[in-house]
């Protein structure tokens, strides 16, 4: 079930730069290989916020979609602290085109479509990172763009998140 | 008036009647949420609660669990405790939410107390207003009584924070959150207001204590004084589980009263807070 997706996922992070012509807004998330016996895989969330801080939109969401034995897989979104108070907990889950499930180890791009944006002033922005990890660490790394001309940004995370990037394509 | 010997030996009586309960006030009664943000379509919280000089540090009394009361996000309905226990050093019992929003974990006594002596002997009693009359007992002279009014209160949030809990009451010293208190993070300002019998609480001292003190030499206590709105504003030094107190006896109380002597009018007020890193 598992490896179909993800050998997908793999494919399009490959294309992705000969593709960031399509998109308006794409995002690159590496999560990093991490040695660990009782590793899982991180939760994730992306947003977009205004420079004093304030969420705009969140652009993705990835937690375990289901039940098991230890509890729902919502019990934990709010491991990611800093999306959770600044909006995650305000937000109706699943959200159609945001949550999906956790990802594996990788570079994974989120392309936003300008329709989703529509209602996005131009100005100046970041593109925020969390992710956080059971019997892990958690991690957050900003990144700043403008909004309503091409642009780009990168930024490296230390610990939870490695290579993060951000193109602006209009 | 004269005091007479009996007089005199009833006050001495009184004095070791009340000792007791003065030295648990010295001790600091707390309540400690083992979650206070939480996530998910319903959740259990986990709350202990007891009396020591260090906050959360189970190592003197236990609290009673008799006014443990749990209110609803819509800030009306009592939700039910489940596995209550009272251990030595402290007391335990769980929660479970199972709506969205904020809920108010609080352990109030909201009453009167009273004072009297009846044919040469002390009695005190400590009730709600409604039973005072019926608590004095015929014949008993140099009675005095007193409102008393203590909360100890903690607030949980499952999803979305909500504010219906905070609706205050217009008795004791109560907690307004002008910052939700489940939106707290370390480094960033917070402010809330204290109210007074429902009026703005002003010039009053506040102690801010953070859970932890076995694990670091210096308390790290910090006290501050509320404005003229009853309010304070408080950049958080450190994540962590915080007791947040303040005070009130009745200033124009004649000399005497107190300490072992009839009663003051008094309130006080703790507030269970946990800062996020």
């Amino acid at each position: 079930m598992r490896a179909l997706p993800l050998a997908a996922s793999a494919l399009i992070a490959v294309a992705a730069p000969s593709m960031v012509a399509a998109a308006d807004l794409t995002v690159t998330v590496e999560i990093p290989r991490i040695n660990s016996g009782s590793y899982h895989r991180p939760y994730v969330a992306v947003w977009i916020e205004t420079p004093d801080q304030t969420a705009v939109r969140t652009l993705a969401v990835w937690y375990q979609q289901t039940r098991n034995a230890e509890g729902d897989g919502k019990d934990w979104l709010k491991d990611m602290r800093t999306w959770w108070r600044k909006g995650g907990r305000a937000m109706a889950l699943p959200a159609d085109g945001v949550s999906g499930a956790t990802r594996a180890p990788g570079t994974q791009t989120i392309r936003v479509p300008a329709a989703r944006l529509n209602g996005l002033q131009p100005g100046q922005y970041n593109i925020v990172v969390e992710a956080a990890r059971e019997l892990g660490g958690r991690e957050v790394v900003r990144m700043p763009f403008r909004w309503g001309a091409a642009n780009t940004g990168r930024v490296t995370g230390s610990t939870e998140l490695g290579a993060v990037s951000v193109a602006v394509t209009r | 008036m004269k005091l007479t010997l009996a007089r005199a030996a009833s006050a001495l009586t009184l004095l070791a009647a009340l000792a007791a309960p003065l030295s648990a006030q010295a001790h600091r009664q707390w309540i400690l949420p083992s979650s206070t943000v939480l996530s998910g379509n319903d959740a259990w919280v986990g709350v202990d609660g007891g009396i020591s000089n260090g906050v959360f540090i189970a190592d003197h009394a236990a609290m009673r669990l008799d006014n443990i009361r749990v209110t609803a996000p819509d800030g009306v309905t009592v939700v039910e405790t489940a596995n209550p226990l009272v251990g030595k050093y402290r007391s335990t019992f769980d929660v479970h939410l199972t709506q969205p929003g904020t809920y108010r974990i609080a352990n109030n006594n909201i009453g009167v107390m009273a004072a009297w002596t009846l044919n040469g002997e002390p009695g005190r009693w400590r009730g709600p207003a409604s039973g005072l009359q019926a608590a004095i007992p015929a014949g008993a002279t140099d009675v005095v009584s007193a409102p008393s009014a203590t909360r100890l209160e903690t607030f949980v949030t499952l999803g979305d924070a909500t504010t219906e809990v905070f609706k205050p009451t217009g008795e004791g010293i109560e907690f307004v959150p002008v910052t939700h208190p489940n939106d707290l993070v370390e480094g960033e300002a917070a402010t809330f207001q204290f109210l007074h019998d429902g009026k703005p609480y002003a010039d009053a001292e506040v102690t801010l204590a953070r859970g932890g003190t076995r694990y670091r030499n210096n308390p790290e206590e910090i006290t501050t004084k509320t404005d003229a709105d009853g309010k304070i504003s408080v950049t958080w030094p450190a994540a962590g589980m915080y007791w947040v107190n303040t005070s009130w006896r009745d200033p124009a109380a004649p000399a005497g009263r107190g300490r072992g002597g009839p009663p003051v009018a008094s309130a006080s007020y703790v507030a269970v807070l946990e800062v996020l890193p």
